[in-house]
């Protein structure tokens, strides 16, 4: 468990220390270079708490932006019952559920009330039975005219019959970086490693509002020509149309975000601090902005650039 | 496994530990039978679930009175078919036993509601729910089992029952016995030709040849890649 990064008189790091989880105890490496990549809020508290005479605000932290523009993806769903799926044939359909339907208005939002835009995943389907299988096995009996509860042989036919016909929609989309959604150390907890923990501020604009509200309504259009029947209350503006907490589509970014000024940025298009040139960060914290989908691809990509930079530095013993 | 040895098997591993009713214990030959390990049962598990499942294992909650209730009750909510075996059969109790202990929250719902069910029936019939006669079973389940139907229904026992079904249906379906009574079919290694063609169709639709010719070709699934001294693939 990394604690911090150490530095030198110069302020270049020198290693980090870390706690050994077996033993409890704190032990420090040596390294000419170091490299982040503990996910966009981790690497954040690293850079945060490794604090010194020549980084009081936290490694490579003076502009302030450490922590700032914070991230995730927005989420929203809906389940359906679908009667046309009732008494269906069993077939493998593992991995079936979860596509991502690229959504048309992504590259005109013109007529759209929220900039930038979302995608839809559709699951459902023959899953294997897992802990709440069954829950309420019989209640979509109320749709058809049938009878809702019961026990036996009656029981059974229901859980057969209506295996694999919910379907579930989920909008996941674009959330606007602002400088106002941020992490920080907080000041009066440690974890059980003693590290000072992070806490967070953030708030969803009517950037995002908006956008769930226009998923929801999609959600039920599409819904509404497949025949299907919502199951639970269409969630309205005093529950944010649905927003997820920040933090539950675990595509945090933005910490530690790239440019080319030092005042507005961390790193480098390298993903090479600004302030510590022997320091680079290669999770989600670079991103400045990300798209509808998962961060992971991206953050290889840049993770191979900043890769063959090292290298090409090293030669030149720039670093 | 027939019933009577299901319900013994049940039975002895709640008394394997020695912890409840020491009056009403078992023959001794069979009170020393242990319940395997869960690190031997199940793969999958952290140190620490391993720790914490063994722990749940070894303690005891419900009392062989209660236990015998939730047989009852769980082979009345799923009894045997032609085909397929009872939830008792399916080792349900024993789930509904260890949920018990894993979401606590669980606890006084069940152990409340059994003797509410056994208040009823001494009530109606002056005797314990798990004595009653198939037609007095049906009597009192009907009022507690269709949650809307009779708005002067005692809502503990509809609330009671709701649970124990819902836990007699999720460990019996998460059961070999009850996933194959499903007939769920999941991933089969190295095969996945898409929805089979009879499913296809019964809704008047199929696969484009065009797309077809350019997925996997089948006849090579179980080749492996190779790749040259470049790193070109040449297979």
């Amino acid at each position: 468990m990394v604690k911090e990064v150490t530095t030198n008189s110069e302020g270049l790091a020198t290693g980090i220390s870390y706690i050994n989880k077996v033993d409890r105890k704190e032990y420090a490496l040596k390294a000419k270079t170091v490299v982040l990549a503990a996910s966009a809020c981790s690497s954040a508290r690293i850079l945060l708490n490794s604090k010194s005479s020549q980084h009081p605000n936290g490694l490579g932290n003076g502009s302030d932006m450490i922590g700032r523009y914070l991230h995730d993806s927005t989420g929203s769903s809906r389940t359906f019952f679908i009667p046309d799926l009732m008494n269906r044939k069993t077939y493998n359909e593992d991995g079936v559920g979860g596509m991502h339907i690229y959504s048309p208005w992504w590259l005109d939002n013109k007529k759209l009330d929220f900039p930038r835009g979302y995608h839809i995943e559709v699951w459902g389907g023959l899953n294997m039975p897992s802990y709440g299988f069954g829950f309420g096995a019989s209640d979509l009996n109320k749709y058809i005219g049938g009878t809702v509860g019961g026990y036996g042989d009656k029981l059974r036919e229901d859980v057969k019959k209506f295996y694999g016909s919910v379907m579930g929609v989920s909008g996941r989309g674009e959330c606007i970086a602002r400088k106002d959604n941020y992490c920080e150390i907080d000041p009066t907890t440690v974890d059980e490693w003693g590290i000072p923990v992070l806490r967070f501020n953030y708030t969803w604009s009517d950037h995002e509002r908006k956008q769930a509200r226009h998923m929801h309504n999609t959600f039920e259009e599409i819904m509404y020509n497949v025949g299907g029947v919502a199951l639970g209350e269409k969630p309205g503006a005093e529950k944010d149309y649905g927003l997820l907490n920040p933090g539950r589509i675990i595509h945090e970014v933005g910490t530690t975000r790239m440019g080319n000024d030092p005042r507005t940025s961390v790193v480098n298009q390298y993903q090479q601090m600004h302030e510590v040139k022997n320091v680079f960060v290669v999770d989600g914290g670079p991103f400045v902005s990300q798209a509808d989908k998962n961060p992971t691809w991206t953050i290889l990509a840049l993770s191979w650039r900043t890769s063959e930079h090292i290298i090409n530095q090293v030669k030149q013993q720039n670093i | 496994m027939d019933r009577r040895d299901s319900m013994k098997s049940l039975l002895v591993g709640s008394l394997a530990g020695g912890l409840v009713l020491k009056g009403c214990a078992p023959a001794t030959t069979e009170s020393d039978q242990q319940a395997p390990p869960i690190a031997e049962k199940y793969y999958g598990r952290t140190t620490d679930e391993i720790v914490r499942d063994n722990k749940l294992l070894e303690e005891h909650f419900f009392t062989i009175h209660e236990l015998e209730t939730i047989a009852t009750l769980c082979d009345l909510i799923l009894p045997a078919t032609n085909s397929a075996g009872s939830a008792v059969e399916a080792g349900v109790p024993e789930f509904i036993e260890f949920m018990a202990k894993d979401m606590p929250d669980h606890q006084l719902p069940l152990r409340g509601g059994i003797m509410w069910l056994d208040s009823q029936s001494n009530k109606k019939f002056k005797r314990l729910f798990k004595l009653c006669s198939p037609e007095q079973h049906k009597e009192l389940l009907d009022e507690i089992a269709y949650p809307k139907i009779d708005a002067k229904t005692p809502q503990p026992g509809v609330q009671f029952f709701t649970l124990i079904r819902d836990l007699t249906l999720t460990g019996y379906y998460t059961s070999k016995m009850g996933i194959e009574d499903l007939a769920f079919k999941g991933n089969q290694p190295n095969v996945w030709d898409g929805v089979p063609e009879n499913v296809l169709k019964d809704h008047n639709v199929s696969y484009d040849p065009d797309w077809l010719a350019k997925c996997l070709d089948t006849s090579k699934r179980n080749d492996t890649a190779k790749w040259d001294d470049d790193g070109n693939l040449i297979t």
